[in-house]
Formats: structure tokens, sequence, C-alpha cells
């Protein structure tokens, strides 16, 4: 029950405030702001709690919510979605300090971040396809209003554009959902949308299998979101206010990957096989083109955006490379993400409050004017790029080590985007904060404040902690990780019946002989 | 001369919910004699009325029960679609009473006219003859078109009313057209018996029969206007009074679809092949002309007049599934759409002005922050109409779909879902205008206290309905 209470504590909070005078905007900010830091220290309870050594669900709720259909209120935290859980709380605390000096319709902005925090907790903790799917889509709501009120001048289109889109991905997983609960009912006599129960049991013929993967890496796909379904991203970040970005960036886009993990790969092992080369060529895309149109963006949110859809398609690929390094590289690369894409957010919102612009013309030789927020932003950008002794590093190697075991090609292409992130990251750097300081608007502007200091402080430690001891970070996925890549990794699935005989016996064959030559590989590097 | 006998197996207590109401008819009838300009007490005798009514659907023990030579039913089906008639008509009496003081309608017989049609209802929903089909569709529809011009001294009101008298006489004649044909080629207007007939002589290449359906296909789209069928629809959504629209959007639907669904899986189930692709044309064409035809409104009424011609072609995906599964989700999905659409139409009304309707999506501009509560709540109704989880049209939609992807239907609910998509797009628009734009004007809403009744039960209802289905669902699978 402490699970579901932290989870639900934000939107009963946004409840509460709802009866605040409008005029309290003290009270108001500080009630928000009670409710996120309590909702982030009892988080951190969990992860204290938390049993490392195994892979099975922990802290599990589960009893009928929707008897008739069989469905249940599961919920649980495992390995994969304990830090992810974390992250959101924390940044929902940094968020709500960052929009501290928001003045236009401070109560409905509260509100509508504490009740983004609980549908997107929700949907890291949810074990039964039903209320994921409501949670799931409940979040959109909040995200949808914030960026639709507080954002940018074309915030309309923007909000609008993202519901839409993430809502046709949804709507058709929802299909998927719903084949699933009468095939599982079918073949156990179970009626059950439960993912514990629906992961080891689902037997799908392989075309069906393909059909349903497709479902949800449509739903997914567009979240991440991968190359070709990503134009609303740089749309909401733009437009979005900077906590929404943030939060978009931070979490948002996580929970596309998460859905990678927690339902293509445990449910279709043999489909995600099969489409293996697909993701990977679309996340080089992704990574490649994610990071050649940063490199020309003038706008510094959308430089940001872009470099988001390249940070992604590594985490694509780290998932797709289906074994122990790439899923963990993937997974600390998610943490990693949040944080510097998040820091990186808040840094250009600072001087988008100060300036009204975030045209990198516009700046210059702002390291002289403001050194802290230079410096600051400095750390920030090298992690970004994944410089040695910071957290990008880590996931980023971890990544590579995982792809180069399943393809070299794959390897090669995927490191140009780290070199590209270093040249646009670097160049827009330099414009921005070297330079001659020659525009006469940029002469007065403040270095960071207090309370911008206490956002960005945070996130640099945690940059330099995973950076340079990410074990605690890395042990909680351990054993989890090794859970999933035990059912998902070519070696070790099970084929379904549909391809053995389906599949001819030359086709078979062949997979055999490519499964020997992957596990050869794969047990050299472990001995080494 | 010999004594006319009365017919076989009388049942008056399998009748007593349509004697009860149409007693409670009468009596408001004839009090408004006395009655005189205060109309409370007629309103107080048409609540008493339909709840008696309500009570006396479950009379009648044990379930299935047939009375009047098998032409008239009581089953779970009938007895849940009858509770879903009484709520609505309730619910549409309390939405009336402010705004008829408010518009000046003052005529006594508006109680007893949504009393006479709610009569209607129970007689579709229950009957499993040809006849008695007719008769109900006759009852309710022209109460129907009495109430659609009740606003006699407005133009739009009155164009309303004669539209939908014209183009429903048409259809009208198409339905009894239909049923004379499937009476010719099968001799019977029972519908069992017109089931054992197809089953027997397997009548599945019988010219007049296929020609028959196709016109019941006709009549029946009309009736829940279903696309091509649903010109009137808009027009007339947006000139009854706004009561009477919602009235029309949820009862007279809901009991039009109870004997749609009766008559296509109870008497011409067998021939599903020749007509399953009939309805699935008109399902995605109801499905993509609805909701595309809403995008482009810049009328509240209007807009939702096609929305509800969409939401009649996620019905019709209930009415193509055809499994006891879809039954049931016929009636949770009517349920969680007459709660949605009474508590958005109470919104409309309390937004309203006696001289100015304010019935344009500019006249939302900024409502959120002068009436947050009220922003909210048409913002609940709306995702809940465009099926947002965590409202009852989301478990409605996946009841519905369900049913279908069972069946096999999964194409068809694919282009469901993606309607469903578009739909947020108008929706959302609506949420745009109360959140995203500044006020126009300032808002001078009279928050009466009926009508803000009428919008708390409709939000406790799609809350509830979304949140804790579990009790209504188990309700509504009983059989």
């Amino acid at each position: 029950m402490f699970l579901t209470f932290i989870t639900f504590l934000p939107i009963i909070g946004a409840f509460f405030l709802a009866f605040f005078p409008k005029e309290n905007e003290r009270a108001i900010k500080q009630t928000a702001l009670a409710v996120a830091a309590a909702d982030f220290l009892l988080s951190l309870f969990l992860w204290t709690n938390f049993d490392n050594t195994t892979h099975k669900m922990q802290f599990e709720v589960n009893f009928s919510w929707i008897e008739s259909w069989g469905i249940n209120y599961h919920i649980g935290l495992d390995g994969i979605s304990l830090l992810l859980y974390v992250m959101t709380t924390f940044l929902t605390l940094i968020c709500i300090i960052a929009s501290w000096d928001v003045t236009k319709h401070i109560r409905e902005y509260m509100m509508a971040m504490l009740a983004l925090s609980t549908g997107m907790l929700g949907v890291f903790i949810s074990l039964d396809l039903f209320i994921f799917y409501v949670f799931w889509e409940f979040q959109l709501v909040p995200m949808y209003i914030i960026v639709g009120v507080w954002g940018g001048p074309r915030r309309i289109y923007a909000a609008v554009k993202f519901f839409i889109y993430t809502a046709v991905g949804s709507l058709l997983m929802l299909v998927a959902i719903i084949w699933i609960y009468f095939h599982v009912k079918e073949t156990t006599g179970v009626a059950t949308a439960d993912i514990l129960f629906i992961a080891d049991n689902i037997s799908a013929p392989l075309d069906a299998q393909k059909w349903l993967w497709m479902a949800f890496f449509l739903a997914f796909a567009i979240k991440v979101p991968m190359f070709p379904f990503h134009t609303w991203l740089p749309d909401a970040h733009v437009e979005a206010p900077t906590a929404g970005s943030v939060i978009l960036a931070g979490v948002l886009l996580k929970m596309g990957t998460y859905g990678f993990l927690r339902f293509n790969l445990p449910f279709f092992p043999q489909a995600s096989y099969d489409f293996m080369p697909f993701i990977a060529w679309l996340s080089i895309i992704g990574i490649v083109y994610g990071a050649l149109v940063s490199m020309v963006q003038e706008d510094l949110k959308k430089l940001v955006a872009y470099s988001s859809v390249s940070h992604l398609g590594f985490v694509m690929l780290g998932i797709f490379a289906l074994n122990e390094y790439g899923i963990q590289g993937a997974l600390i690369q998610n943490i990693n993400h949040g944080i510097s894409t998040g820091a990186l957010f808040l840094l250009v919102g600072v001087i988008y409050d100060r300036r009204h612009t975030r045209l990198i013309k516009e700046f210059g030789g702002l390291s002289k004017q403001m050194p802290v927020y230079a410096v600051c932003f400095m750390i920030v950008a090298l992690s970004s790029i994944g410089l040695p002794g910071m957290n990008g590093f880590v996931g980023e190697f971890l990544i590579l080590l995982g792809i180069f075991q399943v393809n070299g090609l794959w390897a090669a292409c995927a490191t140009s985007g780290v070199i590209l992130a270093a040249c646009y990251i670097l160049w827009m750097f330099q414009r921005v904060m070297f330079l001659e300081l020659n525009n006469p608007k940029n002469m007065k502007l403040k270095d960071l404040n207090v309370r911008e200091l206490i956002t960005v402080i945070p996130l640099l430690v945690l940059i330099f902690w995973i950076g340079l001891y990410p074990k605690p970070f890395m042990k909680t996925f351990d054993a989890s990780v090794n859970h999933l890549v035990s059912r998902v990794s070519p070696d070790n699935f099970r084929p379904t019946k549909d391809h053995q005989e389906g599949g001819g016996h030359n086709a078979s064959l062949m997979t055999k002989t490519e499964l020997a030559k992957l596990s050869q590989k794969l047990q050299k590097t472990s001995h080494n | 001369m010999e004594p006319i006998r009365a017919p076989e197996s009388i049942d008056l207590i399998a009748l007593a919910p349509v004697l009860v109401l149409s007693v409670f008819a009468m009596g408001v009838l004839v009090l408004d004699l006395w009655a005189g300009k205060n109309k409370t007490l007629l309103m107080f005798i048409s609540l008493v009325g339909l709840l008696m009514t309500a009570i006396s659907a479950f009379a009648k023990h044990p379930l299935p029960a047939f009375a009047f030579t098998d032409s008239y039913i009581v089953d779970h089906l009938s007895i849940f679609f009858i509770c879903i008639f009484t709520l609505s008509s309730a619910l549409t009496i309390l939405l009336s009473v402010e705004y008829n003081e408010r518009k000046g309608i003052k005529a006594g017989e508006y109680y007893a006219l949504i009393l006479l049609c709610t009569v209607g209802m129970i007689i579709l929903a229950s009957s499993t003859d040809m006849i008695m089909i007719f008769l109900g569709v006759e009852i309710v529809s022209i109460c129907l078109y009495v109430l659609a011009g009740f606003r006699r001294d407005d133009l739009v009101s009155n164009e309303a009313a004669l539209k939908y008298f014209l183009l429903g006489a048409f259809a009208t004649g198409f339905l009894l057209y239909g049923m004379t044909l499937i009476y010719g080629s099968t001799g019977s207007t029972n519908l069992f018996k017109i089931a054992g007939f197809i089953k027997t002589e397997g009548a599945q290449s019988n010219p007049l029969l296929l020609m028959g359906i196709v016109l019941l296909v006709i009549g029946f789209g009309f009736k829940v206007a279903a696309v091509p069928f649903h010109m009137w629809a808009p027009d007339v959504y947006q000139g009854s009074p706004t009561p009477v629209t919602a009235f029309m959007a949820v009862g007279p639907k809901a009991a039009a679809f109870a004997a749609f669904f009766r008559v296509f899986t109870e008497a011409i189930t067998d021939l599903a092949p020749s007509w399953e692709i009939l309805l699935c044309v008109i399902a995605v064409l109801s499905m993509f002309v609805g909701n595309l035809g809403a995008i482009m409104q810049t009328n509240i009424k209007r807009m939702l007049a096609f929305s509800s011609i969409s939401h009649a072609g996620y019905l019709l995906i209930a009415v193509i599934a055809k499994s006891s599964l879809a039954g049931s989700g016929l009636l949770f999905y009517m349920l969680a759409y007459a709660f949605t659409t009474f508590g958005a139409f109470g919104i409309i009304i309390l937004l309203g002005k006696k001289e100015k309707d304010n019935l344009e999506l500019e006249n939302y501009s900024g409502l959120a922050y002068k009436h947050p509560i009220l922003a909210l709540s048409m913002t609940v109704f709306l995702l809940s109409l465009g099926g947002l989880p965590p409202f009852a049209g989301f478990v409605a939609k996946f009841y519905i779909f369900s049913a279908a992807i069972e069946e096999g239907f999964v194409t068809l609910v694919i282009i469901a879902v993606l309607n469903s998509a578009i739909s947020f797009y108008y929706y959302l628009k609506v949420v745009v205008f109360m959140y995203m734009k500044e006020p126009q004007s300032e808002f001078q809403i009279s928050l009466t206290p009926m009508t803000l009744f009428v919008v708390i039960v409709g939000i406790i209802g799609t809350v509830e309905l979304g949140i804790f289905p579990d009790p209504i669902i188990a309700l509504t699978s009983l059989h």
C-alpha cells in the first residue's frame, strides 16, 4: 500500500490545491513543493528497501478491480522500473522549484504538474495491461494542458499535435491489448490482463506476434520518439514551458523505452529478435538524423529537442542489442538522458526567462557576464556529449559494447552519433558562451540566482555521481536485466512452434547456426 | 354474436412499466388543467412516475418472460434498458424545469410528451414482434416531432420539427415496407418465428427477404442517425430545445438500438453474412462522417450532433458483433453515454442566458478561470465521450471493442480506434477554448440548482463507471 500511497499522493495534493484561494500564491506554491518533496523522500525509501538480488516484483499490491473481466489493481516495482520511478518524483520536485516564478494561473499549473506526476508514476508501476493503459492515456491530459496553457506562441498547435499523435499510437496498442486478453483467455482459460502472467503464458503464433509487436511498437516508438515518428517532439518541446520540457524529456520519453522493455521484449521475444535489424537501423537513422538536424538549429530549445531524438536512438539501440550490456546501458542512459537533457532545458529556460528569446545568434560571450551559469552549462553539455567521468559516458559505452557484440557495423554507425553530438553541442556552446559579448541586451544579464542553483546543482551532483561511481544505480537492475535477457536473448528464448513448423527446415537451420554463432561470441566476451 | 375473446397470455405484470407510465402520463395531462402556471407539481409527478416505472420493471419473475403470444418480452436486456430510459427521461425533466422557465415554455403537456415518449421506448426495447416494434417507433417518433418544435416562437425550432417529421415519416415508411417484405417471405412478424423459418428453410438467397432487411437497415439507420441517413440530425439537434436535444441523443437512440439489436441478433442472425458487410459499411461511414463533420462545427450543439452520429457508428459495432458480450457492451455504453451526454448538455444549458443561448465555441473562451469546476466537468464529459480513461466512455468503448475483437472484427475495431483519435481533436477544441483562450465577455452564469444537480449526477456517473465499473459490468453481463 506504501507504493499506492506514493503514487497517488501528488494527485491528492492537486485535489486539495483546488480549494486554495487563487490569490494566495505563496501557500499554493509551498503546498505543491511540500507534496512533491514528501513524495520524493518517500520514494527514496523504496530505493533503500529495494532488494537488489531478485528480479521479482517488489512492494507488490494485487487486488481485484474489475472482477467480471479478471482485471486487477496489480502494481509493483522491479529493477527496470525502480530508478525511473524515483527519477519521476525527483524531476517533479525539481520542476516545481523551477516553476516558482510562473505567474499565470499558478494554482492550475501546480495542480496539472502534480496530476501529471501521478499519471507518470502509475505507468511505471502498473502490472496489469488495463491499468497500464489507463495511466498511459491519463497522463496525456495534464501534459496537454501544461503545454497548451503555459506554452509559447504556437502552444495550442503543439499541444493538440502531442495529444493526437500519442493517442493514435496508444489506441492501436489498445486493440492489441484486447486481442492478447482474448488470446490468453482462449489458450489458458484464465481471463486476465496481468502482465506477469501474460509474459509467462503468451504463445501467439509468429504472424500474430509480429502484428501485436508492431501495435505496441507504434505506441512506444511515437513516445520515445523513434525516427519517423518524432515530428511532434520538437513542437512540443519548443512550445512547452521550461518545466514541461524537463518532464517531457526526463520522464515522458522514458515511458516509451520502458514500454519496450516491459512489453515488446518479454511478450514477443521471437518477433523482437526478428525485428532487431529494423529497429537497429531506425535507431541509427535517428541518432545520425537527430544529430545533424540539431547542428543546424538556431533555437536552443529545438537543438536540445533534436538531440533528444539522437540520444533516445542510443537507448533503443541498447535495448535491441538484446544482451545484458545493451539493456543495462539503455537503462542507465534513460536516467542519464533525463538528468542531462533535463538540466539543459532548465539552463535554456534560465536565459529564456531573462531575454525571452532562445535564438543562438542573440547570444554570445555570456561566460563573461554569467560565469556560474557558463560553468554549469559546460558540465551539462559535456555530460550530454558523453565525456568520460560523467554520466553520459557510462551509458553510451555500455550500449556500444552491447551492440558491438551483435553487429560491428551498427556499432560503428552509432559511434558517429557520439562525434556529431560533440560537434553540435560544443559549437552551440561556443556561439552562446564565448565570442564577443557585443549584444547590448546581454550586458546586464544576472547570473544564476539561488533558486536556479537549487534546481541545477542536484542534477550536476548526479552527473558526476553516475559518471564516477555508477554502481549503486547499476546494481538495482542487475537481477532484472539478467532475468529479462534470459528470456529474450537470442540463444535463450524458446522459438514458438509456429516458427519451427512454418519457417521450413532450411530457415530454422539458418537461425540455429546464427544463434550458435551469437552464443559463442557472448561466451567469449564473458570469459574476457 | 360470438364474444370477442381476449388474446391468450395477457400478462399485465409483464406490461407493468408501460401501464404505470401511461397512467402517469395521462395524469400529468389532466392535472395540467389545475396546475396553473406553476409546473413544479407536474414535474414532481412525472419524476415519481418514472421512479415507479423503473421499480415495476423488476416485477416479473422468472426471466426471460414472454407475454401477448410472444410479442412482448421481459428479459435482462429490456429491464436494463428501461432503467436507462427512465434515468434519461428523469434527467431530461430536471434539465427542462429551469430551461423552460427561462425560455417561457409553459405548456404542461411537455412533461406528458416525455413520459409518453418513454412509454414508446419501453415498448421498443421489449418487443419481439415487428408490429410491436413499429408501434414503439411510432409512439417515440410522434412525441419527438412535437418536442423538437416546442419553442413555437423560434424559427429554428420549427424548422427542426418539420424536417424531423418529414424525413422521419419517410423513414418509417421504409421500416414498414421492410417489415412487410420480411413478413411476406417468412410468413410471420414474430422475431423467433422468423428466425425459425430462416433456420429450417435456409432462406439465404431469398431476394424479397434480403430486400426487406436492407429496408429495415434504412429505417433503423434513420432512427439511430447513422450515415447516410443522418441528414436530419445536425439541424434537429441544433433547433430543438436543449433538454430535448439531450433527450433525443440518449433515450430514443438507445431504444432504437435495443430494437435494432434484437431484430438483427434474434430474428435474422442466421443471415448475418448478408447484412454484416452492409452494417460494417454504415458503421465505418458513420464514424468517419460523424467525426470529420464535427471537426468543422463551431456550434456546440451541432458538434455534439455529429459526435452522436459517430457514436451510432461505434454502437453499430455491437450489433455487428451480435454476441451476448456485445449486448452487454451496448447496455454499458448506453448508460455511460447517458451520464456523459446529460452532464455535457447540463453545462451547455447553464451557460445559456435568457436572450442568448451561448452555443458558439467562442462563448466558452476562458471558462476555466471564471468557473474552474464547470470547465473541469465539461472536460471530463468531453474526454469521456472521446473514450479517454479513467472515465466511463473508455470502459464502454473497451467493452464494445472487446466484443468485436472476440468475434474477429479486428479491422473494424482498428478503424474505430483511429476514429476515436480523430474525435479527440474536436473534443479538445472545446477544452482549448475553455483553458487556452482569454475570456471574451463576462460570464454571468446563474448556477440554477436543478440543472446543476443533473451535472453532478453526470459527473458521478461518468467517474464511477470509469473508475469502479465492476458492479455495473456485473449487472450488464447477467445473461
